[in-house]
């Protein structure tokens, strides 16, 4: 699924990109919500759908990062509302697993976030997602992604 | 089970810092269940040393295979095509792992990316506790199966140090004191008379403190 978002019109917009991991219960209802509800957020979001946050690996982050993707926003359901029970807690433990990995290879642990909303809260998901979009944008594009343009020329 | 922890992906850089193309090689046995150098853990490394490396401007091919254990040349020989294309090897095995590659692979340089600590269980969900210190000569027999080498931070034999305070260890107080819990363990399986011998100085000659040890069991040598 990661190899085919790498293929997308990044290199036409210059945008950062940002990957969300969003759990089927919450986020990508919410994610939904938000579309039916014509509401407007940052269009280099690529959503992956996920059955449970809990499905999420750390592998799968630092494979979305090695690819060049600038943000990663894992999106669960709210503390306590897991249809799994404790699937969105154990993401969070792997999130702060992912993100002192990045902060030890350079790369920084602030470009992966873990948040929590539930699947009504359409206007939380879209004000997350303007969120880490404003933090990697201060951050600048993932210096993964700009030696990968570099060795394409 | 024998209990490890990664090293930091600075040192790992460090130790690769010389080689373009390295075989990660992950053991499937203890440092498996301890989530130290399974197969997961050597595709997380994967991932940072790759990352890490691109960062630094000289990327790393990394080759990654996990063997069943690390610790036996049986298991070790799968390694060989493996070893053969790759410059180096990062084990994320046991220090006996990483030596049993080193001495199948004596032209290649094998180096370690655990650091291994101790011989423990699994005492809670990711929580290891050290419970044997492999002296050689086990005295948990007497001690109701507790055991004052490894639990107790002074290694006394012959009762408490009167420094425990609340049950806690006069070094950690979060350690519960050795002695504390031999006391009521004796008690309740009835053999408190254990405590009124006098135990003597440990003979420590069947520990390490000699030079390493070798076991040879000549019924089953071929």
């Amino acid at each position: 699924m990661i190899e085919t978002e790498e293929k997308t019109t990044r290199a036409e917009t210059q945008q950062c990109e940002i990957l969300a991991f969003c759990c089927n219960f919450c986020a990508y209802a919410a994610a939904d919500l938000a579309g039916a509800r014509r509401m407007q957020y940052p269009a280099n979001v690529r959503i992956v759908h996920v059955p449970c946050t809990g499905k999420v690996e750390v592998q799968q982050i630092l494979a979305a990062f090695e690819r060049g993707i600038d943000g990663v926003l894992v999106a669960g359901c709210l503390e306590g509302g897991c249809h799994f029970v404790e699937g969105n807690l154990r993401a969070r433990r792997r999130a702060e697993a992912a993100q002192r990995i990045l902060d030890e290879i350079g790369l920084g642990g602030e470009r992966l976030r873990m948040v929590n909303l539930s699947a009504s809260e359409a206007p939380t998901f879209v004000a997350r997602v303007r969120e880490m979009v404003e933090t990697v944008e201060r951050l600048g594009p993932s210096p993964l992604h700009r030696r990968r343009l570099e060795s394409e020329g | 089970m024998i209990v490890a922890s990664r090293k930091s992906i600075a040192e790992m850089k460090e130790v690769l810092a010389g080689h373009d193309k390295v075989l990660f090689v992950g053991c499937g046995t203890c440092v498996t269940v301890c989530l130290a150098g399974g197969e997961r853990e050597v595709g997380i490394m994967s991932y940072a040393m790759r990352m890490a490396r691109r960062l630094d401007g000289r990327p790393l091919e990394i080759e990654q295979m996990t063997i069943e254990r690390q610790c036996e040349n049986e298991f070790i020989a799968e390694l060989a095509p493996a070893a053969e294309r790759n410059e180096a090897i990062l084990s994320f095995g046991c220090g006996a792992g990483v030596q049993a590659i080193a001495e199948r692979f004596p032209e290649k340089p094998v180096y370690a990316a655990l650091d291994t600590q101790f011989l423990g269980i699994l005492e809670e969900q990711a929580v290891w506790a050290e419970k044997c210190l492999g002296c050689g000569s086990c005295v948990l027999s007497q001690f109701g199966g507790i055991c004052p080498i490894t639990r107790c931070a002074k290694r006394l034999l012959n009762g408490p140090c009167g420094g425990s305070s609340e049950d806690g260890c006069e070094s950690d107080p979060d350690r519960p004191c050795a002695w504390q819990l031999i006391y009521r363990r004796l008690k309740a399986i009835g053999q408190l008379d254990n405590l009124t011998e006098i135990v003597p100085p440990k003979d420590w000659r069947t520990s390490w403190h000699a030079g390493p040890r070798r076991v040879v069991r000549e019924e089953h040598r071929v």
